[in-house]
């Protein structure tokens, strides 16, 4: 297994904290992920995993702590901000327009144009779609012909899109949350393969599942949320099973609090 | 661009894959209506809708119908293009044909003559000083009224988020309103000749198609364009994506607005007079023509193609119960079960699509 210890830290948060009112759904939470480590993220419904990640992206705004992104603290007012800056995120429920092709898709609100010219600026439309063979080679996503919408296609195909979008932007860090939920078999090994693409590539990625499966086979480690705090952080070496995350997921087993999750 | 290189990971380019463009089923229907007029003409009258059947003209086609029929959808052609955008957008704007009426109504009040002929003071003259004004004023004062209109829309619906039908039914009931108390409900006429000019014989085809030609290249090949798609296709993963979503509205229903102004320019030229009373039901027809055009009213899906082809089926449908001396009432008829008959198609195209892949 590879440490990462000594590698470049991507993302760490610091004491992240949100209160909905007076519900804590997330209460001081410590973590950090290196440049080219896969972290997953486990627990129950409402242990606060969500609202870890929509801090993080700025979906919502923290109640109190540091992100600090590269090095830097910051403070993003919106999602896009977010994605400016580095952080994709591939939703459960996918943010994809049906009737639009693959190259509109990837570049939504963000695409290339050859002539500035305001709300009229003339797309490039092979630059386009050039970045989106790269992007898909990348990830290595199998799209019969990419100028067709993607309302017709398989929803492994059409999360693969999803997820091809942080290849072709050179993302800092890829957030998945339940990518493979609603997918069946087939479908979900594809998912799969490109997140083992991204880790050959050095991407980092943090992963929300459920599958306990899916985790062993594909991450380096697991950080297990558990009523709003971080109760676990392991490892997955050949120490750690599948009993003990369910474990510590439910709270039969109790990790001291990790105040350097690391 | 080499065919391999649109397919992907060792599949190679499926041209069965490749969807057929909606627009050629919106071409197939334009042939199948004028062919079922056609044999009708032959059968019933002896004619052909058409072609040039007896020889008064010196082509194969009988010129005066060609251009009967395109000159009669151009106007509400105009307003068409700008239902398009707001459709594909996944709004819907029924103010347009009372945008017409305000707007010729204020446009026509600028281009005014003090006299029809020598000595003869124009008796429909609205105010005594404002008059034969270069023919930019009304067209520039119009606009305005247009764009003001579809702005008021576009705001609306972008910033207080009432339901696009809600806010233009507003501005409909609104626009006629101000077109009636404009001149306290009485026709204006008597516009000088360069206004005159501009909706004089063939100009509104001219108008209609250079702005079709214009939209088509806009909604194809600009960011505006693909906005338009992404919001109309998924409004929160647009706005998920960083587009300005209310910005962008603002600006469709505005080019709608202006759209409207511009019919009702060329409507009031051509008629040489305007009436508080111009342009009902145009945003009807207007909506008629996109959806016969295969513009989806769930938004996202359409073109400037399709809706110009959902004209002509409009024009051929008029032209052909004249040709066959049949009654309005059945044109309408038809007209009503070939909206319907659009609708129910493409759904089950999409349906049979999705099925297939």
């Amino acid at each position: 297994m590879l440490d990462y210890t000594n590698a470049e830290v991507v993302l760490e948060t610091r004491d992240l904290t949100k209160h909905y009112g007076g519900v804590h759904a997330l209460e001081g939470a410590n973590f950090k992920i290196h440049k080219g480590e896969h972290v997953a993220i486990m627990g129950d419904n409402g242990a606060g995993k969500s609202t870890f990640v929509r801090q993080i992206t700025a979906v919502e705004q923290r109640t109190r702590g540091d992100i600090i992104l590269n090095g830097q603290p910051t403070q993003f007012d919106s999602p896009i901000e977010a994605r400016e800056a580095g952080i994709e995120t591939v939703f459960q429920n996918l943010a994809l327009a049906d009737d639009l092709d693959v190259p509109s898709n990837l570049f939504l609100g963000r695409e290339k144009v050859k002539f500035k010219l305001g709300p009229f600026s003339i797309l490039d439309n092979k630059a386009m779609r050039e970045a989106t063979m790269a992007g898909l080679v990348k990830t290595g996503v199998k799209i019969p012909n990419i100028l067709n919408s993607i309302q017709n296609m398989s929803g492994g195909q059409r999360q693969c899109v999803a997820i091809a979008r942080t290849a072709a932007f050179h993302s800092k860090l890829t957030i998945m949350d339940e990518p493979t939920a609603a997918l069946g078999v087939q479908e979900t090994a594809q998912v799969e393969n490109i997140i083992r693409t991204l880790k050959e590539q050095q991407e980092p990625v943090i992963l929300i599942s459920h599958n306990m499966r899916q985790v062993f086979d594909l991450m380096d480690r697991i950080v297990v949320f558990r009523r709003g705090r971080i109760c676990a952080n392991l490892t997955i070496d050949g120490s750690i099973k599948p009993e003990d995350v369910v474990a510590y997921i439910t709270g039969a087993k109790t990790g001291e609090e990790f105040p350097e999750a690391m | 661009m080499s065919q391999s290189s649109h397919g992907i990971g060792g599949l190679t380019f499926d041209e069965k894959k490749k969807a057929r463009a909606p627009e050629w089923n919106v071409f197939f229907a334009l042939l199948l209506i004028v062919g079922i007029f056609e044999g009708l003409g032959a059968l019933l009258m002896g004619q052909s809708l058409l072609f040039d059947s007896a020889d008064r003209f010196d082509s194969i086609f009988n010129e005066a119908r060609l251009k009967i029929i395109i000159l009669q959808v151009a106007i509400i052609g105009i307003i068409a293009l700008g239902s398009t955008q707001v459709i594909i957008l996944g709004g819907i704007d029924l103010s347009p044909g009372s945008i017409v009426g305000v707007t010729a109504m204020i446009a026509m009040s600028f281009a005014q003559v003090a006299e029809i002929s020598a000595g003869v003071v124009n008796p429909k003259l609205m105010w005594a000083g404002i008059s034969d004004l270069p023919v930019i004023v009304p067209i520039v004062i119009g606009l305005a009224v247009g764009i003001a209109a579809g702005a008021i829309n576009g705001l609306l619906i972008a910033y207080t988020r009432i339901p696009p039908f809600i806010a233009t039914l507003g501005m409909m009931v609104f626009a006629r309103g101000a077109a009636k108390w404009w001149s306290k409900g009485q026709p204006i006429s008597f516009p000088t000749d360069s206004y005159a000019a501009l909706g004089a014989g063939m100009m509104p085809v001219f108008i209609f198609i250079a702005l079709a030609i214009l939209f088509h290249l806009i909604l194809k090949y600009t960011v505006y364009g693909k906005h338009t798609y992404a919001i109309g296709s998924n409004e929160q993963a647009s706005r998920m994506s960083g587009i300005k979503v209310e910005h962008h509205k603002v600006l469709v229903y505005t080019i709608a607005g202006a759209l409207a102004a511009l019919a009702a320019i060329v409507l009031s030229s051509k008629n040489l007079t305007a009436q508080a009373g111009m342009g009902v039901m145009y945003e009807l027809d207007a909506i008629a023509m996109t959806v016969i055009g295969g513009v989806s009213l769930s938004g996202g899906r359409g073109s400037i193609l399709g809706t110009v082809l959902g004209s002509l089926i409009f024009g051929v449908i008029i032209s052909g119960f004249t040709f066959l001396k049949l009654d309005a009432y059945y044109q309408e008829m038809v007209k009503g079960i070939i909206i319907v008959g659009a609708v129910v198609l493409d759904q089950y195209r999409q349906k049979r699509n999705a099925s297939r892949m």
